[in-house]
């Protein structure tokens, strides 16, 4: 089925695809190809798993949803870190399912990702063993339980703002991926934005827990846009293929915006004494950010990278023996069910 | 159950647990069987690459819900599992966390065939053009009641 | 049964998002995507009803609400700890549901419990000591790997199952609703573990093994679900409750089903004195107490 369809994977080139006819042949499919591709793009629709896309496309699409799968994955850790000492029943069954639903969104994203051509346990394998990137923001440490404030307020804010226009990528199986998670991420934020609110009408210690607790997370989460838009080479690209929708500078800038009000609610301030609105450009603008810790955390020297990745991999292989077991009685049932079928026959 | 179960019931009480369980053969043939192979949108037509596709590696299924009675089942997204029973629940457990459905349906990946895309222009052209099989073309009979 | 006043209602109906349907091919999937909370007995509604005093259990009732309450907690609060660590993806999410719906009737039992005491579901979970949780030892034991989680959540899930399924005709209307709505979700429970009992018995050598030894492990804390005492023969005979002897018949025939399919044996370990009913735990639900209310503890009085 579609067995001759044009890959733009590069592949070892078999004897045929070396004589001249054939190399002829594609070609002209690849032209083809790249004149359907830019038409989609051109009318703004939609690039489906069978349609040809060009290699780089391809590859800048895997890179991204499967990081964006891992920091689901990856993401889960912090806050599960705090489930069993969620302080109030309530807070614990709202944690479980913010963290259980992140599960769910990293399997949205891996089984897009699939479609791409890339086997879910190959992503597995590139992320546990380092050579896989997921959002810097996870390797910094939930302390306390204001963090799960923090972290639902500012992290999943930050992702929201990131992943609404993503609901609209040009490559559909992304898309619909993002449209389930954008919805069921609706509470993630309010949930957060709560605890803060809880704390912050509280005890002058829960108060201090939860302005100690912005303060830490506000940086890392500005830094989730990813490097100022001069630094940011891919995004050029990234939005001419309408993937990325908005560059990282305008969707940081309106997410200051918001929290610059929300954080008013919150009888919070904001660890930045430089955010303003600029007049002339229309465009909240914030302090400087320190993009070397950032390139630090991303390099591997963040304070918790080798502990997430440990227990990810530690998870993994510790459930090898059930995976394998299920695959193995599977394999016997359906030998069985053979097995019957011949003996009817017979 | 069947490998594929019953996709109009998914079996959600104990009552239908596999009840052929007890009759395991340990013979090792078995792994001659086949396993879903990932991928059904993804590219069987390119170098996918394999070495995941080991002992323990669980098969892609696509998922089918249906949102409530009269409605037909939609593609809701993917999952992997072992078997079709796991499949059905791993669906539910998955697809399922917020009311989104009555039904559900799971299908091994690769058991789905798809058209050609590159074939769209001769295989959906033959309707393009035949505006007589909608009632929009039928301009004479506007204004008459019931028609 | 639970009336309903406009409290309860609220948060219900068609959740927006806000989010813009992608412009090409419209909302395609937006049937697929629907979701609702649906319509049910949520804690919050026992909460409230006890709180406006449209309901009180009585002292024993209240003492038994607090035993199935116990269970259900220490059980969540195990089967919390799978998430971010289950075997695979789909699993966490499983494991996650069954725990979101543990923990969801150990609030409802524990709200209305404290009716009694005027205590909210909170106090009761945060602020009584070891000697005062009212579970039996089963739920408080390790998880351990994944074949004695899945050995615990067998023996759990028949026992609940026969348990609520009876309650459900309990006199008192409460317990019944609560019941009512657990019963099916422990249902679900029950094909759950016995999907895997089979799976993990028939799969690989070396899963076999970890199953037998998860049901060796499990299996001395079976008797004490079954025991009864005074408190649950006095609610028994009232028809509030059912006495714990008189499940054992349905779960020894059901859970010697599975168990006969997967060509497992029930082990044959000796029983364990149990006591949990009355205090007296095994070495294990201090330490898990001590993680669940650390940070409670910390600010006595706080809300959160």
């Amino acid at each position: 089925m579609a067995a001759q369809n044009l890959q733009s994977v590069p592949a070892e080139p078999t004897p045929r695809e070396q004589d001249p006819a054939e190399q002829a042949r594609i070609a002209a499919q690849e032209a083809d190809g790249q004149a359907s591709f830019d038409r989609v793009m051109a009318e703004d629709s939609r690039i489906e798993p069978k349609d040809w896309m060009p290699a780089p496309y391809r590859k800048t699409l895997l890179r991204q949803i499967s990081q964006h799968a891992h920091s689901e994955i990856i993401g889960m850790q912090p806050e599960a870190n705090w489930i069993s000492r969620a302080p109030s029943l309530k807070r614990k069954a709202i944690l479980m399912a913010k963290v259980q639903d992140e599960a769910g969104h990293g399997l949205y994203l891996y089984s897009a990702a699939e479609t791409l051509g890339q086997s879910r346990d190959k992503m597995m394998e590139d992320l546990i063993a380092g050579k896989a990137r997921y959002s810097s923001i996870f390797n910094y440490p939930a302390l306390t339980w204001a963090d799960m404030g923090a972290i639902g307020w500012l992290v999943d804010g930050a992702a929201i703002c990131n992943q609404v226009p993503l609901c609209r990528a040009s490559y559909g199986p992304y898309g619909r991926a993002m449209v389930r998670i954008c919805k069921e991420e609706s509470f993630h934020q309010r949930q957060g934005f709560e605890i803060l609110l809880e704390l912050s009408n509280g005890t002058p210690a829960q108060k201090q827990m939860a302005q100690d607790a912005v303060n830490r997370w506000y940086a890392p989460s500005l830094m989730m846009f990813g490097p100022p838009d001069d630094d940011s080479p891919n995004s050029k690209q990234s939005m001419a293929w309408n993937i990325k929708r908005f560059s990282n500078d305008e969707l940081r800038s309106r997410f200051v915006g918001m929290m610059v009000e929300q954080v008013r609610v919150l009888g919070l301030t904001l660890p930045d004494d430089q955010i303003r609105f600029n007049e002339d450009t229309k465009k909240w603008e914030h302090g400087p950010l320190d993009w070397r810790e950032f390139q630090e955390v991303l390099a591997g020297r963040g304070p918790c990278n080798s502990q997430r990745l440990e227990r990810r991999r530690s998870a993994h292989d510790d459930g090898a023996w059930v995976r394998e077991a299920a695959a193995a009685y599977a394999d016997k049932q359906r030998a069985k069910q053979s097995m019957k079928t011949k003996e009817y026959a017979a | 159950m069947s490998p594929h179960g019953n996709p109009e019931v998914p079996a959600s009480s104990a009552t239908e647990i596999d009840r052929d369980a007890q009759k395991v053969s340990a013979e090792p043939e078995a792994s001659a069987s086949t396993t879903p192979r990932p991928a059904v949108d993804s590219a069987a037509n390119q170098p996918v690459e394999t070495p995941a596709e080991g002992r323990n590696a669980w098969g892609l299924w696509e998922v089918f819900v249906r949102s409530s009675r009269g409605l037909s089942h939609v593609h809701a997204g993917s999952l992997h599992a072992p078997d079709a029973a796991m499949a059905l629940r791993n669906a539910r457990d998955l697809y399922t966390r917020r009311n989104e459905g009555v039904s559900i349906w799971v299908v091994p990946a690769d058991a789905i065939a798809a058209s050609d895309p590159d074939a769209k222009g001769s295989f959906f052209e033959s309707p393009q053009g035949k505006d007589y099989r909608h009632a929009t073309y039928y301009t004479k009979s506007e204004g008459v009641k019931h028609l | 049964m639970i009336p309903q006043t406009p409290e309860t209602t609220t948060g219900h109906g068609d959740i927006s998002t806000g989010v813009a349907a992608p412009t090409a091919g419209g909302d395609s999937n937006a049937s697929a995507t629907r979701i609702t909370p649906g319509n049910a007995l949520r804690p919050e509604d026992i909460a409230l009803e006890v709180r406006t005093g449209l309901t009180k259990p009585s002292e024993d009732i209240a003492e038994y609400a607090l035993r199935l309450g116990d269970d259900a907690l220490i059980l969540a609060q195990r089967l919390g700890h799978w998430i971010s660590r289950a075997p695979e993806l789909e699993e966490d999410v499983a494991l996650g549901n069954i725990a979101l719906d543990q923990l969801g009737h150990a609030r409802s039992f524990l709200s209305y419990a404290g009716g009694a005491w005027d205590k909210s579901e909170d106090d009761l979970a945060y602020f009584r000591r070891e000697h005062e949780f009212r579970s039996v030892q089963l739920f408080e034991q390790p998880n351990d790997d994944f074949a004695v989680t899945i050995a615990r959540q067998f023996i759990v899930s028949y026992y609940q199952f026969e348990l609520y399924r009876r309650l459900t005709e309990s006199t008192d209307a409460t317990i019944a609703a609560i019941a009512a709505k657990a019963v099916k979700e422990v249902d679900y429970h029950r094909d759950h573990s016995a999907q895997w009992i089979l799976r993990l018995a028939g799969g690989t050598e070396e899963s076999r093994r970890r199953m037998i030894h998860g049901l060796r492990l499990m299996w001395p804390y079976v008797n004490e679900l079954f025991q009864d005492d005074e408190l649950a023969q006095r609610l028994a005979e009232a028809g509030a409750a059912v006495a714990p002897s008189s499940l054992r018949e349905d779960f020894d025939r059901l859970t010697g089903e599975v168990l006969a399919e997967a060509e497992l044996e029930v082990p044959d370990v000796p029983a364990a004195p149990g006591g949990g009913r009355h205090g007296r735990h095994s070495e294990h639900l201090g330490y898990l107490l001590a993680e669940m209310q650390v940070l409670a503890r910390e600010h006595p009085g706080a809300k959160w």
